[in-house]
């Protein structure tokens, strides 16, 4: 279909054609600027370009296939870092420069790969739509090669191919092909979905151990600046028992990536061996790359992360930060003039934001598989104001709150999460678990360490009424104990070898201090004093 | 499509530094027009949304005197350029970048569009290079690295401008023969501009200035910045300069982005500041950087003053958000005579890390860094509690915090208008910290020694 562009505000397009659908890709005037359908009127559509737009001219020519913006899914996705529109970023700057430019269209996979392929059913098998017809090897992975839709295989076939391949054919005319496309904007289908059970060990003492994730859970962090989100989405990427991690660095800062690419091509998998570049997907639309584009990253994202859940999979999805998708979106909705609603946010935000996070989940796949998709996502509250509405829209729908405290940033308590306020509504799935997995004191241990905390708090009220030297024994202890708790576990510094704790040893570090913390009170009671406890030193308080 | 610049006297409707012009065949979204007035007053303008053949410009500068019926206006076909050429060093010029300084216009070695295309991620080199600014409160506690973006977060009669000239002047960057500055100067009042180019003519280094005084159209002020940013990616990604950008102050810049906005009548966001602010600040701070197999730099320092000192205001708020940290001043640090007035508990440098230890400054820095900051956060703490309780109710321990936080605002923080290595700052700290009886934080692994 082809029509010309009648309007221009931005890079929101107005063309006189027909025959489009809503979310149809369309290339934008001589420069062919990969653009989105997002409105419909009689002879007109509104389109949204994904690249700069300045110097596209009113009468310039606009082109679509009728085919919906979709990602390409197959072998070759990890590894690699994309844009918000899925285009390899290492491929662009091999072809355009070390300065974004408009109108190119790598495929995200490199054709030219060849991929040793294994199938997994024969000829006369009856398949079921999204169905493994076979497998490749993805470096640590192995890659099932799903049917898009049922039938009966005529042909299949092992041996080398690249992407764009047919492996095998089904008897009502479809060819299969190692990769395949996939509409952005649709959720990838399952059977059904299922309980989260298990854990998702971060190597976060302060998360494993007071907020635990689990695997299918869907949990958010809102900070102001500076409090850390960032660095713990990336120790997060790091250091997460899961399978594949998807990280999308959606309106942030392009040092910030390119950092990341760098650490993730050295560091270790610690759980597999290899590189973590091996596991991992990246999407950078960094705050000063289109807007627009930036709204369909996370769509991009989760379709790739989708796709390997499928496989049966622990994916994880982390994104930095949801708050300028949502930015993104109300900047969407204003140039089309929609009504605003708070905070000129568009109304649908929040049904957009549930219909995301919903995503999240464990899943039996349509191969019968059990995969899980989890997310984890930073939240910029405008002021650092939680009552904003990205951050309530996250609350309503995420089964885990971990809130960045500024106060506790700028004393240099990181990871800056704020234990009182901070919640995990996975507790009692994970709780069970780790008491027989990792040791049987765990929940225990986890409700004393709690209460200390919150004993502290309250103490400390007391405190700044009648000053430290007014306070019992029994009650300076605990201020002492749970300053140790706040050191010793739930400080976490990113940057030293203590970067990664595993559960294990988390639980040893709150167990010595409670231990000591029994013991002195044993002692107290017996009517000695805490100062001559102290002194005495046969424990290991700081 | 056209080939050359065509006009039109069609303009329908005049409306603060917008027009409309009716009958336009084929505009660019962005294209550069030129508005030929009466008496012989011309402007520069630039596309903002093109309907049909109606198009809604934008004008560079003051539409007073402009008319419906004379005014011609000129589309150029072309999107907004700047001329590039390292003979633009040691000039200034206007937001628009016309000289100011009555010498001739400069043979332009080439022309790069003002707003500029994103860095690929892939591309960028990460920064990493220690610069010593000569500041205690900065280069041991907040260390700044090339490539940086690193704002100055001031309140009103509060010395930012003194300190960014201190940052200029005592820059380690200074030694090096591939330095210059990049000075562009946003809503100044002329006082305040002759500070900046005083001191900045007193480093006798290469130097651009881009003004866009307290006086002059608002536009303009929108312009000013990207065009001090195109000369400075030209001069460092292609001439291998380490470029400092330096820009005063923000808040003029966001304030003239608001009043275009509301002339365009768009949706206000909150403060009446619009919803695109934040990408609009990020296509600017976002610029500076390295990259990849090339030699220069562009490093950013902005000075953006708070209004009511509030740091959660939207200009402070996404700034933050976007740069690598930040440099905080506080007014009580001020009021008790303490230069520079840097509270380090709310500033942050981000890439501190990077340009840090041993081969770069120093390898116990990161240590000496930590234990400073804790000792004094919670130095601050117990000020708090004193006001309550008064200091006869405090613990020794706790007594002690609290003289170690004063000494470490007069001794650490407060160096007057003197330079410190960084060396020298580290040193100081760590006599602050053994002085710090029982301080816990002490190491408790023997195989690092604490100083080197
Ligand atoms: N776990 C941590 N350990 C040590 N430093 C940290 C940690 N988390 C955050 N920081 C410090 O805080 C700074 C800001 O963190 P960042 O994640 O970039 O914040 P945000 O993304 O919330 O703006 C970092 O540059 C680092 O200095
Ligand atoms: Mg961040």
């Amino acid at each position: 279909m082809k029509g010309t562009i009648v309007a221009i505000s931005g890079v929101t397009v107005t063309v006189a054609i027909d025959g489009l659908k809503l979310y149809d890709r369309v290339r934008v005037g001589e420069r062919r600027l990969v653009g989105e359908v997002v409105r419909l009127e009689p002879g007109r559509a509104i389109v949204q370009v994904y690249e700069e737009a300045r110097g596209l001219a009113v009468g310039e020519p606009v082109e679509s296939g009728g085919k919906p913006l979709s990602v390409q899914l197959g072998p070759g996705l990890l590894g690699t870092m994309f844009d918000g529109l899925q285009r390899p970023l290492q491929v662009l700057y091999d072809q355009a420069g070390a300065f974004i430019g408009s109108g190119y269209e790598p495929p995200a996979l490199a054709a030219e790969t060849r991929w040793p392929f294994t199938p997994l059913r024969q000829v006369g098998d009856q398949l079921e739509a999204g169905e493994a017809v076979g497998y490749v090897e993805e470096g640590a992975f192995r890659h099932v090669i799903p049917t898009p839709a049922a039938g009966t295989l005529e042909r299949i076939e092992a041996g080398e191919f690249g992407v764009d391949d047919v492996i095998a054919h089904l008897d009502s005319g479809i060819d299969i092909h190692l990769a395949h496309h996939w509409p952005v904007r649709q959720q990838r289908p399952s059977r059904q979905k299922l309980a989260p059970k298990r854990p998702l060990v971060t190597g976060q003492r302060c998360l494993d151990f007071l907020f635990p994730m689990v695997k299918g859970g869907a949990a958010i962090f809102p900070g102001g600046f500076g409090t850390g989100k960032t660095v713990l989405e990336q120790s997060i990427a790091k250091y997460a028992d899961v399978d594949i991690v998807v990280y999308v660095g959606c309106g942030e800062r392009g040092n910030e990536m390119a950092e990341m690419l760098d650490e993730f091509v050295d560091l270790e998998d610690p759980y597999r061996g290899g590189r973590l570049l091996e596991r991992t997907i990246v999407l950078a639309n960094t705050s000063n790359m289109p807007v627009a584009a930036r709204e369909a990253s996370i769509y991009t994202a989760i379709a790739m992360a989708e796709y390997y859940r499928d496989m049966g999979y622990d994916v994880l999805l982390l994104a930095d930060s949801i708050s300028r998708w949502a930015e993104a979106l109300r900047e969407i909705s204003s140039s089309l003039e929609e009504m605003p609603g708070e905070e000129g946010y568009p109304t649908y935000l929040g049904s957009r934001l549930s219909a995301f996070l919903e995503r999240a989940g464990v899943v039996e796949t349509a191969d019968g598989r059990t995969g899980s998709l989890s997310m984890v996502l930073a939240v910029s509250p405008p002021g650092g104001d939680f009552t904003e509405p990205v951050t309530q829209c996250c609350l309503r729908v995420s089964g885990a709150f971990y809130m960045l405290d500024a106060e506790l940033a700028h004393s240099r308590h990181f990871p800056a999460i704020n234990w009182s306020q901070s919640y995990s509504l996975y507790e009692r799935v994970t709780g069970p678990a780790f008491d027989a997995e990792i040791d049987e004191n765990w929940s225990r241990l986890r409700e004393r360490c709690r209460k200390i905390l919150q004993q502290d708090g309250e103490l400390r009220e007391v405190a700044e009424i009648v000053g430290q030297e007014g306070l019992q024994d029994e009650d300076q202890l605990v201020l002492l104990v749970a300053e140790n708790l706040r050191q010793r576990l739930l400080c976490q510094n990113a940057y030293s070898e203590d970067a990664f704790c595993p559960p294990e040893k988390t639980l040893s570090i709150c167990r010595q201090i409670i231990d000591d913390f029994d013991a002195i009170t044993a002692r107290l009671e017996a009517g000695e004093a805490l100062n001559i406890v102290l002194a005495e030193g046969d424990h290991a308080l700081e | 499509m056209r080939l050359s610049e065509h006009s039109y006297r069609t303009v329908s409707c005049i409306r603060g530094p917008l027009l409309f012009v009716e009958n336009v065949i084929a505009a660019r979204i962005g294209e550069v027009v030129r508005i030929e007035g009466p008496e012989g007053l011309v402007l520069d303008g630039e596309v903002l949304r093109i309907e049909n053949d109606t198009v809604l410009i934008q004008v560079f500068g003051e539409t007073r005197g402009l008319d419906i019926d004379r005014t011609r206006i000129v589309f150029s076909d072309s999107i907004k350029q700047v001329p590039v050429s390292e003979e633009c060093l040691g000039r200034i010029f206007d937001g628009s970048f016309r000289p100011l300084d009555g010498d001739p216009p400069f043979y332009a070695t080439k022309t790069e569009p003002v707003v500029s295309r994103a860095i690929n991620p892939v591309a960028r080199a990460r920064p990493e290079q220690f610069i010593e600014t000569g500041i205690a409160a900065i280069d041991a506690l907040n260390t700044l690295v090339k490539g940086q973006k690193l704002p100055i977060f001031s309140c009103a009669g509060l010395p930012s401008k003194e300190l960014a000239a201190d940052i200029l002047r005592h820059s380690g960057l200074l030694g090096s023969k591939s330095f210059a500055v990049v000075f562009v100067a946003l809503g100044l009042t002329s006082r305040e501009y002759t500070y900046y180019l005083e001191t900045i003519e007193s480093l006798h280094k290469p130097f651009v200035a881009i003004v866009n005084l307290a006086d002059r159209p608002v536009v303009e002020r929108l312009l000013a910045p990207r065009v001090g940013l195109t000369i400075a990616e030209y001069l460092a990604f292609e001439k291998g300069l380490d470029v400092l950008v330096l820009v005063s102050d923000m808040v003029n810049y966001c304030d003239a982005l608001r009043e275009v906005s509301t002339a365009r009548e768009e949706l206000p966001g909150r403060r009446g500041y619009p919803g695109y602010m934040y990408s609009d600040l990020a296509s600017l701070y976002e610029r500076a950087g390295r990259i990849k197999g090339r030699e220069g730099s562009v490093t950013m320092l902005p000075v953006v003053t708070m209004p009511e000192d509030d740091i959660t205001h939207p200009i402070p708020d996404l700034t933050g958000y976007i740069t690598e940290g930040q440099i905080v001043l506080s007014r009580e640090l001020y009021a008790r005579g303490i230069y520079p007035p840097i509270d380090v508990l709310p500033s942050l440098s981000r890439l501190m890390q990077q340009g840090i230890g041993a081969g770069q400054t120093r390898d116990d820095h990161r240590r000496v860094a930590d234990r400073l900051y804790r000792n004094y956060a919670r130095g601050r703490e117990v000020r708090k509690l004193e006001a309550i309780v008064g200091r006869d109710g405090l613990p020794e321990k706790e007594v002690g915090l609290l003289d170690f936080s004063s000494a470490f605002e007069r001794q650490f923080i407060h160096q007057g208008e003197q330079r410190r290595s960084v060396v020298e700052s580290l040193d100081v700290g760590l006599r602050l910290l053994d002085e710090l009886k029982g301080d816990s934080d002490a190491p408790s692994d023997p195989d690092q020694p604490d100083s080197a």
